[in-house]
């Protein structure tokens, strides 16, 4: 149904009049133009469109913007704060935990919503948790070890 | 010296002739050369000098992951003598960059890195020479360090490239240019940061589906449900009567348009279309027969002594045939485009490992010249092989011109398991020999449907014969291969791989040998015995002959002048068939090593890639549909597959640089095979080893 919808990405208030059955990646991507969450299959399999709703890490492309109404959304493009590169970011680019990049964003937001629920997991733990996020280049090893670099440090992440 | 005087001062010498450049970097090219490509001489073609001394450094090539951008951006700064970060690269732009075949075949670095060397060699020299001239002093006076030439002992003359150049174009040439010794090398040789590392971690990369050109309209073309379907009868009326969409037809081609790309996916939904049913090809569990009955007459590849006489001095011989089905690119972009046609010219960004082609592919589809053609290649989201022409972008652009606005192809996934170019299935027969003493004495080998590359063993084996019928390479008879088929990371090596290292590894037990000292035993080449001992070491592999129930394995490879030999240890369920991979060691001899940190995650993206079709990934087919349409039914490597992977590379600065983003996923196949063989004591023969098909050979003992 067409309706005005609201919600919160990456900390600003987004007022949107749309077709609430809509997903949003769709929206994100098109109505919104950022482009950093990205399309690998449309149907939650791959984890290249990862976000995190209210602080829990959604797949874009099968979320609507019914569920999305009132609550907060965090893309790639919102973790750099004040010009300063989130830790995961950092430990990404220092890591070179990337290839091609196209799955990075939803690796580096799944990472992040698991650091936000537990902040010291085990490199066997981050494993489990990326099981769905897919990666063609096998960039695999260098992700794990991106992240297990920020989960090995005091301080915290959010 | 100011820079009026300095400007007067060399035009007046009439030395260096300036042309101002244009606003944009248009590169002339003439129809001429667009139907002779070559690499241009002219060093200009490669790099621009900005007055603010950046260095633009254009290339043909395209960054798909696999570092490129990094790789040859260090290249031009070694030889121009310039930081590595001053460097700018342009890619995969046809109307800015020089000519380049594509991005595959590991050959950026091999067979483009002298080309790209060569010219910033010759700019340096030019450079040096100006600078030499204004100051009237002997070029060995001159020294460079990042883009800026100074005098020997007078710390006052110092002039930037960037001074000297003045944003023009240099026109000045020199016959003979010597490019840097490996051993002067500053740059090449250490690892460098990656130049795209923070556009990917910020989501900023922009890849074809990025472009946002204003006004664009999402295409979702209708699709023929089985290869080979034509369509019949179509009723647009429902989609039409749906706000804000087009329906747009160009001779076979009909798209829904629509402003937002899940609106034209819903619209194209409510389209009714009548296809034909075409006859049913061969499914996946019939075509190695039907291979084997298409395939066009063989070709010889190799053949050294006499066969006949092999076959007197074996005392024992081994005969096996190979099988590996279909595998999809599944690259995670899929193939996207945006095209806009604007008075008679079009302008396509596609995600494409080959800009130039697809200008020829678009021209052609448009009736348009070459130069009214501009590919523009922004990030690949990886391409395999699987991105080596753009039938994507010429949708886009066919689609453009008949609406008149800018159209944007992005295919879905089913799209893309459906019209992708797989690697081939294929069929490869051995037959070898052994003498008394654990020699091979002769190799028979045919390969069917994958073609000849690294076919011919590189053991030293006084007779033998290698022929191929088929490949991925096109020319093939129709309907041998029912599916487009093309080059997949490291193309046929990867089938003769797997076919070979696991004939080896069966003759090695066959003669009860350890399969090492037995590949050792039959080697004449030392850099591939170095390559292999160097593994063995550190994987610490003890001697013992296969199947020892360790779960151990080996095997190597030579593929386009890159060695490889890796080691694995695997652990078998016996009872479900799953195989869980739990150590790779890999060496690598890819001669002078670039950016040793970019070769090592070739390495890592290839053992990690390569675990798919050795364990899992197979195209299932059935009446000319393509089964899986996403990642739940092709299993691609995961997390938890990982093994613990320790890479090698082996330090040969003898060898020019080779080229690194293929030749180890050639190993994978036979090195998880021996390892399953040695855990199990049963050897697969057909790729992927799927937990049925392992359950299958066990039962089968
Ligand atoms: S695009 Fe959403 S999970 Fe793949
Ligand atoms: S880096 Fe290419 S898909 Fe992960």
């Amino acid at each position: 149904m067409i309706k005005p919808i609201s919600f919160r990405l990456n900390g600003k208030r987004v007022n949107l009049t749309t077709d609430d059955e809509r997903r949003l990646l769709w929206v994100l991507r098109s109505d919104l133009a950022l482009t950093g969450t990205k399309f690998g299959c449309g149907e939650s399999l791959c984890g290249a469109c990862t976000v995190l709703l209210d602080g829990e890490a959604v797949h874009a492309c099968s979320v609507s913007l019914k569920a999305v109404a009132g609550k907060q959304v965090t893309t790639i493009e919102g973790l750099a704060k004040n010009g300063r590169l989130h830790a995961l970011q950092q430990a990404f680019l220092d890591h070179h935990a990337f290839q091609c990049g196209f799955c990075t964003s939803g690796m580096i937001l799944s990472a992040y919503a698991l650091l936000l629920k537990k902040p010291r997991p085990s490199r066997d733990q981050i494993r489990q948790h990326l099981e769905g996020n897919l990666c063609r280049c096998g960039s695999h090893v260098r992700i794990l070890d991106a992240i297990e670099a920020v989960a090995s440090r005091k301080a915290g992440v959010a | 010296m100011k820079r009026r005087d300095f400007l007067l001062a060399t035009g007046a010498a009439g030395l260096v002739l300036w042309f101002p450049l244009e606003g944009s970097l248009q590169a002339q090219e003439t129809e001429q050369t667009a139907a002779r490509p070559g690499y241009p001489k002219d060093f200009n073609a490669y790099l621009r000098i900005g007055p603010d001394d950046r260095v633009t450094c254009l290339v043909g090539k395209v960054e798909l992951g696999q570092g490129a951008m990094t790789a040859l951006a260090m290249l031009l700064a070694e030889e121009l003598d310039v930081a590595l970060d001053q460097v700018d690269m342009v890619m995969g732009d046809t109307d800015l960059c020089p000519w380049d075949m594509g991005t595959f075949g590991s050959l950026s670095i091999w067979q483009f890195g002298p080309v790209l060397r060569g010219a910033a060699a010759e700019a340096r020299a030019v450079l040096l020479q100006m600078a030499g001239e204004k100051w009237s002093v002997p070029a060995e006076r001159l020294q460079v360090k990042d883009g800026v030439i100074s005098v020997l002992g007078e710390p006052r003359l110092q002039v930037s490239y960037g001074q000297l150049v003045q944003g023009r174009r240099i026109e000045r040439h020199l016959e003979k240019v010597t490019v840097k010794p490996v051993s002067a090398f500053r740059l090449v040789g250490k690892s460098a940061a990656r130049k795209d590392a923070l556009e990917k971690v910020t989501g900023r990369a922009k890849y074809a589906a990025d472009t946002g050109l204003p006004g664009t309209l999402h295409a979702c073309v209708l699709r023929p449900p089985v290869h080979g379907a034509k369509l019949q009868r179509v009723d647009t009326g429902a989609a039409e009567r749906m706000p804000g969409v087009r329906i747009v037809r160009d001779g076979d081609l009909l798209a829904v348009l629509h402003e937002r790309p899940d609106m034209a996916t819903q619209a194209r939904q409510a389209i009714k279309a009548d296809f034909s049913h075409p006859e049913a090809g061969p499914d996946d569990t019939s075509i190695f027969d039907h291979l084997l009955k298409t395939a066009p007459p063989a070709q010889l590849v190799h053949e050294a002594g006499d066969l006949r006489a092999g076959e007197r001095q074996a005392t024992r011989t081994l005969e096996a045939t190979y099988l590996n089905s279909y595998v999809a690119h599944a690259p995670i972009e899929t193939h996207s485009a945006v095209a806009q046609v604007v008075d008679g010219k079009a302008t396509v960004w596609a995600s494409t490992q080959a800009p130039f082609i697809v200008r020829t592919e678009v021209a052609r589809a448009l009736g348009l010249p070459t130069q009214k053609v501009r590919v523009i290649t922004p990030f690949v989201g990886g391409g395999f092989g699987g991105k080596s022409s753009g039938p994507q972008a010429v949708e886009a652009a066919r689609l453009a011109r008949a609406a008149g606005v800018p159209v944007q192809v992005v295919w879905d996934r089913a799209e893309e398991f459906f019209h992708d170019t797989f690697r081939p299935a294929a069929v490869v027969k051995l037959l070898a020999g052994l003498s008394a003493s654990g020699k091979i004495t002769f190799w028979d080998g045919q390969v069917v449907g994958a073609g000849e590359r690294e076919a011919k063993p590189f053991y030293a084996i006084p007779h033998q014969r290698t022929t191929s019928a088929g490949s991925w390479q096109g020319g093939n008879p129709p309907g041998m291969h029912p599916f487009g088929v093309g080059p997949w990371r490291a193309p046929s090596a990867n089938t003769n791989g797997f076919a070979r290292e696991s004939h080896i590894d069966a003759l090695a037990t066959l003669a009860g040998r350890d399969p090492l000292a037995f590949r050792l035993d039959n080697l004449a080449d030392p850099r591939m015995a170095h390559v292999l001992n160097q593994v063995a070491e550190r994987f610490r592999w003890v001697p013992k002959p296969a199947p020892s129930g360790r779960g151990v394995g080996l095997a190597c490879a030579v593929y386009r002048g890159t060695y490889v030999a890796a080691m694995a240890e695997v652990a078998v369920d016996k009872t479900t068939g799953q195989v869980q991979v739990k150590r790779v060691v890999m060496a690598q001899d890819m001669g002078v090593v670039v950016n040793p940190d970019g070769a090592l995650q070739q390495l890592e993206g290839c053992i990690t890639m390569g675990l798919g079709y050795a364990l899992s990934e197979e195209v299932r087919f059935k009446g000319g549909d393509v089964l899986q349409k996403n990642f739940d039914t092709y299993g691609i490597p995961r997390f938890s597959w990982l093994p613990k992977i320790e890479t090698i590379l082996i330090h040969n600065p003898d060898v020019p640089a080779q080229g690194g983003g293929e030749p180890a996923i050639t190993v994978m196949g036979a090195l998880l095979a021996n390892a399953i063989h040695d855990a199990i004591g049963v050897r697969l023969f057909q790729l992927p080893m799927t937990p049925d098909r392992i359950k299958a050979a066990l039962t089968h003992i």
